[in-house]
């Protein structure tokens, strides 16, 4: 399994969450919105501004800050 | 004493249309018990019994990470409600779940309204409520908020689980290291004199919840004990660990529970809303059409609520007026009477009145604007350049909420997580115009630039913005350093917006509007009339009046910007008591005029184009309104920080507009 961070991924990728390191509030803040560990991301747009991405059939725009901040594994 | 429910649920998952379609009419904002934050209460009828029906802040979640959230759980624990009914949206059921069971935990009545199941269906999600009703251990209701369907059984279901105690309790399981914990710390609650449940205190000690901690060490003196100190000490170590873990078990909860219950198509159909958002959020195009929505709305507001009912509303208040004048004369009321009521109130009052149906309209545009979805798209696409200034995307929709009024504009930067990025927006948001401020600029507009309203108009609102944001980054780098929060948002599906929704949401802006004309703007009016004709002798309305001497004294202030009379003086200082009255003012000192027209020409007469433009920046940006500002100091708690508020606006606004007439008349306007 390689792992990434989710910025590096492009529209249409499909992977899961590995961890996030953005500090004790952000990182709740995702886990508690489904970001949690092992959870179906799937990057809808990532071109500039925020990162939108599909989690549970729900579209979710996350800061690219934050996007750098989290490891995904990227599967095929 | 009436039974108690309350409403909890996700952002967008339905929970104000529900709210709206139990109470009705019948609902008002209150203040919170022990907090002086507001929320919204109302009733609702069902058999032949009234019920009291609270509508909880929308969240993800009951921490402590945002003032929300706070509000939100402090009322379920400690104001009692008899059941708390749970909107769950039925298209994203594991997130809005994960809710669902710190309300479990939390030892609490629940009744799940299984909300937007028409939306569910045609996305072609299937929800086996029976099933889920079981394993949750709560009643499921399949509803429709926004027609109004399911609300009987719903009730009916909230109604029988409130009368009857709580029993057979679903118990999670946070993994054996936590459980083990949390039964060591109960031993250590046990018998402290807690308002909360000792299980539920517990969990929230172990999950690090500031609020909850700091609740317990100031509420007892385990802290004390070396015993517990050990056993704390040692918690601390795996803190994180241990949130993410609660997390991950809440999740595991529901996966477990929602496995076979709920059943999805495998391929994900492409819906109307990505169609859209591909061009809404489109890198490019994303701002240019935000920035042209919100033109059109201006133009809109304007070209409908001025040409096609401003008239109508004149003509109305003419008539009104005319008719009480002509009865006062006819049972022979003294004639200070028939001038107090003739010129004082009805010019007064009767000049923020006119601008009812031109409120109406924008308020319904906004309206729309919020119950479709795109309000997340706008701080989507201004997240960016937000960003550029040190503040972020969310902060973007307590502006575009000022836009309507500031009050709820100060309080929707409650979901804000970060006390920095509160501040800065609290600060900022009166430079956000709000509806009692057209007034003022529409009288302007008729008396000089009649043929570019929607533009003068847009072009006021816009300085607004660039002033918040030139604020904003000046407090980023000055008075609140530190980390920009980072940006995360939900992005609702567009949906068709339920038409009572947004006539509610009119309703209230306007009523409130009316409300103040025929109490602040009343009382200001009439204080303002008295002034104006004493002491007795002297010509009323005069600048020998006692209002025209203190106008005189306050208008120095005002010469280097170009309107230095006492009228336009009084006008600017009653408007600190509420914006409208800065038209209710102006219309009665300028010969206790009867309708707008003649508040127009009298304005004419005695302004310049360029020292209307210069009074507009004034009144957009001087300080704010007596409730804006009664808001910031209950949301910041701070008297400090409100005076800031109120003096460094003024001081911006007498800046900018001493600026726009100097530089003007340099470059030969006048
Ligand atoms: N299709 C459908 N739309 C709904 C339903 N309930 C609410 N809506 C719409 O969903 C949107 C969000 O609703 P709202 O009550 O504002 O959500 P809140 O954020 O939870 O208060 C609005 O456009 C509503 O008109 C429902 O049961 N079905």
């Amino acid at each position: 399994m390689e792992y990434s961070t989710l910025i590096t991924l492009r529209e249409g990728d499909i992977c899961k969450v590995a961890r996030i390191q953005a500090g004790t509030t952000a990182t709740m803040r995702l886990y508690e919105m489904g970001f949690n560990t092992g959870a179906r991301v799937q990057v809808l747009k990532n071109d500039r501004g925020p990162i939108i991405v599909g989690l549970g059939g729900h579209k979710v725009a996350l800061g690219r800050g934050l996007a750098e901040k989290m490891l995904v594994a990227r599967s095929k | 004493m009436s039974m108690t429910i309350a409403l909890a649920g996700n952002p967008n998952s339905g929970k104000t249309t529900l709210f709206n379609a139990l109470t009705g009419s019948n609902q008002h904002v209150g203040n919170w018990p022990g907090v002086t934050v507001e929320r919204k209460e109302g009733q609702t009828r069902y058999g032949n019994q009234v019920y009291r029906v609270v509508d909880l802040p929308g969240t993800y979640s009951l921490g402590a990470f945002s003032e929300d959230e706070v509000v939100a759980r402090e009322f379920i624990v400690s104001g009692n409600p008899d059941v708390v009914i749970n909107v769950v949206d039925a298209t994203n059921i594991e997130r809005n779940l994960y809710l669902t069971t710190q309300l479990l935990e939390m030892g609490t009545k629940v009744v799940v309204a299984l909300n937007m199941v028409d939306e569910a269906e045609s996305r072609e999600i299937h929800v086996d409520e029976k099933a889920l009703a079981q394993r949750l251990g709560v009643p499921v209701i399949r509803t429709v908020a926004s027609r109004r369907k399911g609300i009987d059984e719903l009730m009916e279901a909230a109604i029988a689980v409130a009368r009857v105690p709580l029993n057979g309790h679903v118990q999670l399981s946070y993994g054996e290291s936590i459980d083990k914990r949390i039964e060591v710390l109960k031993g250590f609650l046990q018998g402290g004199d807690f308002r909360y449940p000792s299980s539920w205190l517990a969990l929230k000690l172990l999950e690090g919840d500031s609020y909850a901690k700091k609740f317990v060490f100031e509420n007892s003196n385990l802290r004390d004990l070396e015993e517990f100190s050990r056993f704390w000490d040692e918690v601390a170590v795996h803190e994180e660990e241990f949130q993410l873990e609660i997390v991950d078990s809440r999740y595991k909860f529901v996966g477990d529970i929602t496995k076979d219950v709920v059943r999805r198509p495998g391929v994900a159909v492409e819906t109307t809303t990505d169609k859209v958002d591909r061009v809404l959020t489109h890198k490019y195009w994303g701002m240019p059409i935000f920035a042209a929505i919100m033109f059109a709305i201006f133009q809109l507001t304007f070209a409908v609520g001025q040409d096609l009912l401003g008239e109508w509303m004149a003509v109305a208040i003419d008539y009104v007026g005319g008719a009480l004048e002509g009865f006062l004369v006819g049972v022979n009321a003294p004639a200070w009477l028939i001038d107090f009521i003739g010129n004082g109130m009805v010019a007064g009052v009767g000049a923020v009145v006119e601008f009812v149906p031109l409120i109406v309209i924008l308020y319904l545009l906004m309206g729309l604007l919020e119950d479709s979805g795109y309000m997340a798209r706008a701080a989507y696409v201004m997240d960016n350049t937000m960003r550029a200034v040190g503040l972020q995307g969310k902060t973007f929709i307590s502006m575009i909420v000022g836009f309507g009024c500031n009050v709820p504009g100060v309080m929707a930067t409650r979901t804000l997580e970060n006390k920095k990025d509160r501040m800065i927006a609290i600060l900022i948001n009166p430079f956000m115009s709000c509806g009692a401020k057209i007034p003022i600029y529409l009288v302007f507009i008729a008396a000089f630039f009649p043929s570019y309203g929607g533009l003068v108009l847009f072009s006021v609102y816009a300085l607004g913005v660039a002033v918040a944001f030139l604020m904003g980054k000046i407090f980023s780098k000055t008075l609140f350093k530190g980390e920009t929060s980072h940006f995360i948002m939900e992005l609702p599906p567009y949906r068709k917006p339920t038409l009572s929704n947004v006539v509610r949401n009119m309703w209230d802006n306007v009523s409130g509007f009316l409300a103040r004309a025929g109490t602040i703007i009343l009382a200001v009016v009439s204080l303002l009339w008295v002034l104006a004709v004493l002491p007795l002798g002297v010509e009323p309305y005069g600048s020998a009046s006692i209002l025209g001497r203190i106008g005189q004294f306050i208008a120095p202030i005002f010469e280097p910007a170009g309107f230095g009379t006492w009228q336009a003086a009084v006008g600017l200082f009653s408007g600190i008591a509420a914006k409208e009255a800065v038209v209710a003012t102006l219309g009665m000192v300028y010969a206790g005029v009867e309708a707008g027209t003649e508040l127009v020409a009298a304005i004419r007469e005695v302004f310049t184009p360029l020292t209307a433009v210069s009074f507009m920046v004034m009144t957009l940006l001087y300080t704010p309104c007596a409730a804006t500002l009664g808001t910031i100091k209950k949301e910041t708690g701070s008297a400090k920080w409100t005076l800031f508020s109120a003096f460094y606006s003024f001081g911006i606004a007498w800046v900018l507009s001493v600026l726009v007439f100097q530089v003007g008349r340099v470059l030969g306007f006048s």
